[in-house]
C-alpha cells in the first residue's frame, strides 16, 4: 500500500506569473529585467529573477527569465528557468528572437502573451550572404498567431529609436499597454522613474509603445524607408519635352513591361542623357518585337529591368557623379541629423587601380594599355592606394565634381566599350533561345544579377556570371534547363567563394557529358 | 574598469543586523564573506562569479575598514596558493573563481593545499558555468572535490540557502581541516531574492597580525613522509569530522512526508527545478511543500551513507537527480545500497538524460517517467491517460530562424585585426592557426573563421608548438591580453623562445581582461589607485627574449596591420615573430568616454563624433564589406527600388565610428559607397566661416550641373 495519495494541483500555482524576455546582447535587457521586478515588488508581490548573462552581451541571443505571485506568509519556490508549455508572457526584442521562443515551445494558444518587436536584428549568416539571405519575418509573424493565446506585435525598436533610447524601454510600455500584468501604469512608470538614468527618455518611449497597443498601432513592416512613390522629372524645357517623347514610347509598350521600362528609362538617362534612354528604349524594342504575349511578357519585363542595370554599370564616373549631388548630401545630412550650430564633415573611401583609371580612357588607347601587362602595372603603382577625399571642402569635392564631369565622355571610353560589347552578346546569347526555349532566354536575362560590386568583386561576379552561362549552353536543349539554369543562378548567389555553384556545375556536367572509361 | 560598476550596490554591505538585503545571489554570497568575519578574499574573474570580483574591487573601502585583505589574483592556481594564508593561521580566507576551468588551472595548488590541510576556514567559491550559456566545455567541478578530497558544497538555489551555505562552509572547512567548494551554478549567481542581513564581523586574526607572529609546521608541507601522513589524516580523521559536521548541523535537508515509498535524492541546486516539476505534477504546493520525500544534498560530497541510509529506511524506491556526467553521486550511493544489503530500487541517468543540462522539461520528463514506473497512483489522472484532445500544430520554424552565435561588439578593435588576417589569407592561403580564451575566440565564428582550436587559458601559441619547426606557410597563432598574463608569458611566450619557434603570435592587448567583464590587468592603460597597471606586453616579451617584436598602437589601422602581417610570415628572422596588437576595449572606451563627451559638448569645447555611413545608390547590394566585418552595426537594408535584387548595406545608429568600414573597404579595394560623416560639435569661428563658404560654393556648383540635366526625385 502506498502511503502517498495524489492530491489536486495547489489552486494557488495559478497564481505564478511566468515571464520570460529573449534579448539579444546589449537590447537593455536586465534594465527591462529590473524594471519588472521592481514594478512587482512595489505592488505586493514576491519576484524572482535569473538571468543567464555570459557572452550573450557580445550580441548573441539571451534569456531572462522572471516568476512573480502575491506575497503570502512564505516565500514560494520558484523556478530558475522557463519551461516548455508553462510561460505567460514572453517579450521577444526582436523578430527572429520571438522565433527562437516559438520553436522551443515558450509560447502555446493555451496561455502566452506574446509580445514581439517586428524590426530585425539580422545575424550575421544573414548578412554575409552574396545575395538575399535575410530570414522570413512573415513566417514567424504566421507561426506567432497560432501560437501565440495572444500576440503584441510591432516595430518596438523604432520607438525606442524615435524617443532616443533603447528597446527596452518600449518594450516596458508594450507589457503595461497589454494589460497581462495586474498592476497599474503608475506603477511601471514609477519602476522607471526610480532607475534614475535616461528617465525622460525611457518614460517617452514607454508612453509611446503603451500607445502603440492600446490605439491597436496597425503593423507595419520593419526597417522600409519608402522610395519616391511618383517619381518626377526636373530639368530645362528642352530636356524635359525630349523626355516625355522617350515616355510616350514606354506609355505604348504592353501594360507588364511599362512599369519596369519607366524605371529603366529613368535611371538610364539619370547614368547619363536623354540619347542613352533612347538606345535603351531601342533594345527594349527589339526583345518586345521577338516576346511572347502569350507568356505575359515576362521576356521583356526581365529585360527591361537587367538591360537598365547592365548600362548603368558601376564606374568612377558614376561613383563621383554620385557622390558630388546635392541630394547625395541632403541624404547625408537627414543620415546624420546634425544639431544646430554643429558642422559636418564627411570623408570618402576611394581605392582606384589601374583597371579603373584605363578604363576612362579613349577606346583604343585603354585597350591598347590593358593588352601590355607591364603599363598596366605602372599605372597601378602610380594610382593604387587608399584615397581619402573630405568632398565637404572645396579642392576636394571639385576633383570628384570634375571627375563627375567625364560623364560627357564616357561614351568614347575604354571602359564602355567593354561594357557594350558584354551586354549584346548577353543579349544576342537570349534572344537566340527566345524560339526554342523561351523560360531559358528570360532565365539568361536574369543572370545579369550575378554582375555587380567594384574591383575583385566585380571580376567575381563576372566569372560566376561566366561560369553560369557555360552551364547554360550545356544544358540548352534540355527540357529542364530554364530550372537548372535558375538553380545555377542561385547557387552562385549562396557564398562568396562559389562553392555552392561548382557543385552545381559538377552536377549538370555530370549527366550531360559521357561517363569517363570506368 | 570593469564592465559594470557595483558602486550603488556595494553600499549594501554596509546593511547591519536584522535589516533586510534585497539583491542578487553573487551580491549575498559577498554580504555572507563579511558577516562570517572573512580575513582575506581574492579570486579570478570569469562568467558567471565575475561581478563577485568586481563587487569586492569596488568595495575596497569598506574592506579595509574590516581589515579584510582583497588581491585579485593573475590565475585561480594563484588564488588557491592564496588560501596557504589558512594553512597554519586560524583565519577565514575564501577565493572565487569560474567552476570546471577554473578548478583545471587551480589544480596543482587545490591538490597541496587539501592534502596538508587547513586550520582557518578556506572557501573556494566556484561560479559552475554548466548548460545554456556556458561559454566553456560542459564538464563538473565535482570530480576535482572528490580527487583532492575537498568538500563540496551546492545549496539551494536562493539567497537564504546561499548565505547560509558560506557560514557553514566556514565551519565545516575549520572542524574537518579541509577547504570547502561553494558551488553556485550560472542562474543561482544571478538569482534575485531577499535575506535578513547580520553585521559585519572583522576577522579575529587579521593577516596583518598573523605577518606580525609567523608560523610554520613542515607537518602540513606536502612532503614525504608528511604527505603519507597528510594521506590517513584525511580519510581517518578530516573525513569522519566532515560527516559528522554535515550530520549533525543537518547540512542536508529533508522535505516532504516521512513515510513515502518513494523519494528523490537530489542535489541542493537542483531542487527548484524538482519542485517546479512536482508542482506540474500536481504533487508540491506554491511554497514548495511536496507530497513526495526529498532529500536535498546540499553537500554533494562527501556523501554520508548512515544519513542516506535513514533516508532510504522503508522506501522501495530513489531517484537519484543530478545534472551533468558522469553521475559521481548516484554511483555512490548506489554503492552505498549495494554494500548494505539494500533491494531498494536506485533510479538516476536511467530515467534523465545522462548529458545536458536539466531544463524544466527535461526534469518535468524524467520525474513523471520515474514515477510512472514506481508509483504511477500519484500521478493526476490526466497524466496517467492524456486526452487525446487536438493539439494546435504550430509551424516548424527550424529553417526560417538563423542561429545567432555570440561575436565582435560593435566597434571592438579586434574586427581590424582579423579583417587584415582573412585578407593575408586570401592572398596566401589558409594557415595553421591557434586561439585562446577570449573574446578574440569569436573570429573562430563567421565571416571570420580564423583558428580552429582552443586548448587553455594562455595557451594559444603554446598549442602551435608542434608546428613551430616551419614549413611551408608559418603557424600562426593568437593569445588576448587577459591570457599572456593569467599564464601565456611563460608557458606560450618562453616556450617559443626556448623551442626557437618559427611561428607568428599575435597578441590582442585591448587594454583589458574584456571577455571577463573589463577588469584591469598589468597591461591596463587606466590608472588604477589599488593596482599597478602600464606594464606593456611588448616590454614583457622582449624581457623574456623575444626579438622580433612589432607594437601597432591603432588596430584599426588594416593596412598596416596587413603590412605587418606580411613581413612577420616573410622575414628570415629565426624565433618567434611576435606582434602586439593594441587597441583599448571599444566597450570599456565608450562607458569611459561618453560622458566626458556629453561634458565636452555641454561646456561649449570642441567635440568631433565620427560615424560611418552607405552610399546606398552606390552599394550594389554584394555584401562583400560585411563578410569582411560582421559589426553589428552594419546591416542590410531593402530598398523599394524595383531594379535592384539584393539588399544594400546600411549602418544603423549604434555605429561608434570606429574606421573598421572605411579601413577595409580601402585595404580590400573593395568599394567606394563607404563614408564617414563627422559631426563637429562646438566649431571655432574660422572653421564655421571656412565651412559655410565651402558649402556655399560646393552648393552654386551643384545647382549649375543640375540645371543641365534630367533630375528625378
Amino acid at each position: 500500500m502506498n502511503k502517498l495519495h495524489k492530491k489536486q494541483a495547489d489552486p494557488r500555482l495559478v497564481s505564478i506569473i511566468k515571464l520570460a524576455i529573449m534579448a539579444v546582447g546589449g537590447q537593455g535587457g536586465s534594465v527591462l529585467t529590473n524594471w519588472i521586478e521592481d514594478c512587482a515588488r512595489a505592488n505586493g508581490y514576491a519576484v524572482q529573477a535569473t538571468s543567464v548573462a555570459g557572452v550573450a552581451q557580445r550580441t548573441g541571443a539571451t534569456i531572462y527569465y522572471i516568476e512573480m505571485a502575491p506575497a503570502g506568509e512564505m516565500e514560494p519556490v520558484f523556478s530558475l528557468m522557463p519551461a516548455a508549455g508553462d510561460v505567460d508572457i514572453l517579450i521577444a526584442a526582436e523578430m527572429m528572437e520571438a522565433g527562437r521562443a516559438i520553436m522551443r515551445g515558450f509560447v502555446t494558444p493555451d496561455r502566452t502573451t506574446l509580445i514581439a518587436s517586428s524590426h530585425r536584428a539580422l545575424a550575421v549568416s544573414e548578412k554575409t550572404v552574396p545575395g538575399d539571405g535575410m530570414a522570413n519575418s512573415d513566417e514567424v509573424a504566421a507561426a506567432a498567431e497560432i501560437a501565440a493565446q495572444r500576440l503584441v506585435l510591432f516595430d518596438m525598436n523604432k520607438i525606442a529609436v524615435e524617443n532616443g533610447t533603447v528597446i527596452s524601454a518600449s518594450l516596458f510600455g508594450a507589457l503595461a499597454g497589454s494589460g497581462t500584468l495586474p498592476f497599474s501604469r503608475d506603477s511601471f512608470e514609477a519602476a522607471i522613474k526610480a532607475s534614475g538614468r535616461g528617465v525622460e527618455k525611457s518614460l517617452a518611449a514607454f508612453s509611446a509603445a503603451v500607445d502603440a497597443v492600446e490605439n491597436g498601432q496597425p503593423e507595419e513592416p520593419a526597417g522600409q524607408d519608402g522610395l519616391e512613390p511618383g517619381t518626377k522629372a526636373s530639368g530645362s524645357e528642352r530636356l524635359l519635352s525630349a523626355y516625355r517623347t522617350l515616355e510616350s514610347r514606354v506609355a505604348n509598350m504592353p501594360e507588364p513591361v511599362a512599369d519596369m521600362a519607366l524605371r529603366g528609362l529613368q535611371s538610364v538617362v539619370d547614368f547619363q542623357d536623354i540619347r542613352y534612354g533612347k538606345e535603351y528604349l531601342d533594345r527594349l524594342d527589339k526583345v518586345l518585337e521577338r516576346d511572347d504575349p502569350a507568356k505575359d511578357h515576362a521576356l521583356a519585363c526581365e529585360a527591361a529591368k537587367y538591360i537598365a542595370r547592365a548600362m548603368t554599370y558601376d564606374d568612377v564616373i558614376r561613383v563621383a557623379d554620385l557622390k558630388t549631388r546635392s541630394s547625395r548630401f541632403e541624404r547625408v545630412r537627414r543620415y546624420m541629423d546634425p544639431q544646430e550650430g554643429t558642422r559636418m564633415k564627411i570623408t570618402e573611401f576611394m581605392h582606384p587601380r589601374a583597371e579603373e583609371m584605363v578604363g576612362m580612357l579613349p577606346a583604343r588607347l585603354g585597350r591598347y594599355l590593358n593588352g601590355r601587362p607591364g603599363a598596366m602595372k605602372m599605372i597601378d603603382r602610380l594610382v593604387n592606394r587608399g584615397r581619402r577625399l573630405r568632398s565637404d571642402r572645396l579642392w576636394p569635392f571639385l576633383q570628384l565634381y570634375v571627375l563627375g564631369g567625364i560623364r560627357r565622355w564616357r561614351r568614347a571610353t575604354f571602359r564602355h566599350a567593354i561594357e557594350r560589347n558584354h551586354l549584346q552578346n548577353w543579349l544576342d546569347t537570349a534572344l537566340g533561345y527566345v524560339s526554342g526555349d523561351y523560360d531559358l532566354a528570360v532565365e539568361i536575362i536574369r543572370n545579369r544579377r550575378l554582375i555587380k560590386g567594384y574591383s575583385d568583386t566585380h571580376a567575381r561576379g563576372l566569372s560566376k556570371f561566366d561560369k553560369v552561362m557555360e552551364g547554360a549552353s550545356i544544358v540548352a536543349g534540355r527540357p529542364d534547363a530554364a530550372d537548372w539554369v535558375r538553380r545555377l543562378r542561385e547557387a552562385a548567389l549562396q557564398d562568396e567563394k562559389g562553392e555552392a555553384l561548382d557543385g552545381a556545375l559538377q552536377t549538370i556536367r555530370s549527366f550531360t557529358e559521357p561517363q569517363a572509361a570506368a | 574598469m570593469a564592465e559594470r560598476s557595483f558602486a550603488k550596490e556595494v553600499q549594501k554591505l554596509k546593511l547591519g543586523e536584522g535589516e533586510t538585503f534585497t539583491s542578487e545571489g553573487i551580491l549575498a554570497i559577498t554580504k555572507a564573506l563579511l558577516e562570517n568575519g572573512v580575513g582575506y578574499v581574492g579570486g579570478y574573474q570569469g562568467a558567471p562569479i565575475s561581478h563577485l570580483m568586481d563587487v569586492l574591487s569596488d568595495a575596497e573601502e569598506i574592506l579595509d575598514e574590516l581589515g579584510v585583505r582583497f588581491e585579485a589574483n593573475a590565475s585561480e592556481a594563484a588564488a588557491t596558493a592564496m588560501l596557504a594564508a589558512s594553512v597554519h593561521y586560524p583565519i577565514r580566507g575564501a577565493v572565487t573563481f569560474k567552476g570546471a576551468v577554473g578548478v583545471n588551472v587551480a589544480s596543482d595548488a587545490l591538490a597541496n593545499l587539501a592534502s596538508g590541510g587547513v586550520t582557518g576556514g578556506a572557501l573556494i567559491i566556484v561560479g559552475e558555468d554548466y548548460g545554456e550559456g556556458s561559454s566553456i566545455m560542459q564538464e563538473r567541478s565535482h570530480a576535482f572535490a572528490m580527487k583532492s578530497q575537498v568538500w563540496l558544497l551546492d545549496p539551494r538555489p536562493n539567497l537564504p540557502s546561499i548565505v547560509k551555505a558560506v557560514e557553514q562552509g566556514f565551519e565545516l572547512s575549520e572542524a574537518s581541516n579541509t577547504p570547502v567548494m561553494l558551488m553556485v551554478r550560472i542562474r543561482s549567481c544571478h538569482v534575485t531574492g531577499s535575506f535578513v542581513a547580520r553585521d559585519n564581523r572583522p576577522p579575529e586574526l587579521s593577516v596583518r597580525e598573523a605577518l606580525s607572529n609567523p608560523q610554520s609546521n613542515y607537518a602540513r608541507v606536502v612532503l614525504p613522509p608528511m604527505s603519507f601522513v597528510q594521506e590517513q589524516d584525511k580519510i581517518n580523521n578530516r573525513w569522519p569530522a566532515a560527516q559528522k559536521y554535515i550530520t549533525e548541523n543537518r547540512l542536508n535537508e529533508i522535505f516532504g512526508p516521512a513515510d513515502g515509498e518513494i523519494g528523490i535524492v537530489l542535489q541542493g541546486g537542483m531542487y527548484n527545478s524538482v519542485i517546479r516539476a512536482l508542482q506540474r505534477l500536481g504533487l508540491a504546493d506554491i511554497y514548495g511543500k511536496s507530497e513526495v520525500p526529498l532529500y536535498v544534498l546540499n553537500v554533494t560530497y562527501p556523501i554520508v551513507p548512515e544519513e542516506f541510509a535513514d533516508f532510504c529506511e522503508g522506501k522501495s524506491s530513489i531517484l537519484v537527480v543530478e545534472e551533468g556526467q558522469p553521475e559521481f553521486i548516484e554511483q555512490a550511493l548506489g554503492a552505498a545500497l549495494y554494500k548494505a544489503g539494500s533491494d531498494i530500487s536506485l533510479h538516476g541517468k536511467d530515467m534523465l538524460p545522462m548529458a545536458g543540462e536539466y531544463t524544466g522539461q527535461v526534469m518535468l520528463d524524467g520525474i513523471e517517467a520515474f514515477l510512472r514506473a514506481e508509483a504511477p497512483e500519484l500521478l493526476p489522472a490526466q497524466r496517467r491517460a492524456p486526452n487525446s484532445e487536438e493539439k494546435i500544430e504550430i509551424p516548424d520554424l527550424s529553417k526560417t530562424v538563423p542561429i545567432r552565435p555570440p561575436g565582435f561588439c560593435t566597434g571592438c578593435p579586434e574586427r581590424p585585426i582579423f579583417a587584415a588576417l582573412k585578407m593575408t589569407e586570401q592572398e596566401h592561403g589558409k594557415h595553421q592557426i591557434t586561439g585562446d580564451i577570449g573574446c578574440h575566440l569569436f573570429a573562430s565564428l563567421p565571416p571570420f573563421e580564423i583558428g580552429g582550436s582552443t586548448m587553455g587559458y594562455g595557451l594559444g601559441p603554446a598549442s602551435n608548438a608542434a608546428f613551430d619547426g616551419g614549413g611551408e606557410r608559418r603557424p600562426i597563432s593568437i593569445i588576448g591580453d587577459g591570457g599572456f598574463w593569467h599564464n601565456g608569458l611563460s608557458s606560450s611566450i618562453g616556450n617559443a623562445v626556448y623551442n626557437k619557434s618559427d611561428g607568428v603570435i599575435v597578441v590582442v592587448d585591448n587594454y583589458y581582461s574584456a571577455a571577463t567583464g573589463g577588469q584591469d590587468i598589468l597591461s591596463s592603460r587606466a590608472d588604477n589607485e589599488t593596482k599597478s597597471t602600464g606594464h606593456l606586453i611588448a616590454e614583457a616579451v622582449k624581457g623574456v627574449g623575444v626579438k622580433w617584436v612589432r607594437q601597432i598602437d591603432r588596430t584599426y589601422d588594416v593596412p598596416k596591420m596587413r603590412k605587418i602581417l606580411d613581413e612577420a610570415l616573410s622575414t628570415d628572422h629565426v624565433g618567434p615573430k611576435v606582434i602586439v596588437a593594441s587597441s583599448e576595449c571599444m566597450l570599456n572606451r565608450q562607458r569611459r568616454e561618453r560622458p566626458l563627451t556629453a561634458k565636452a559638448i555641454q561646456d561649449g569645447r570642441r567635440v568631433e563624433k565620427p560615424r560611418f555611413g552607405v552610399d546606398e545608390d552606390v552599394c550594389t547590394g554584394d555584401h562583400a564589406c560585411i563578410r569582411l566585418s560582421g559589426c553589428p552595426s552594419l546591416s542590410l537594408k531593402k530598398l523599394d527600388d524595383p531594379l535592384r535584387d539584393d539588399p544594400v548595406a546600411s549602418i544603423d545608429e549604434s555605429c561608434v565610428g570606429c574606421g573598421n568600414c572605411g579601413e577595409v573597404a580601402d585595404a580590400a579595394v573593395l568599394c567606394p559607397s563607404f563614408y564617414r560623416a563627422d559631426i563637429v560639435h562646438n566649431p571655432g569661428r574660422l572653421e564655421q566661416m571656412m565651412s559655410d563658404l565651402s558649402q556655399a560654393i560646393i552648393g552654386w556648383l551643384q545647382a549649375r550641373r543640375s540645371q543641365k540635366r534630367l533630375e528625378f526625385s
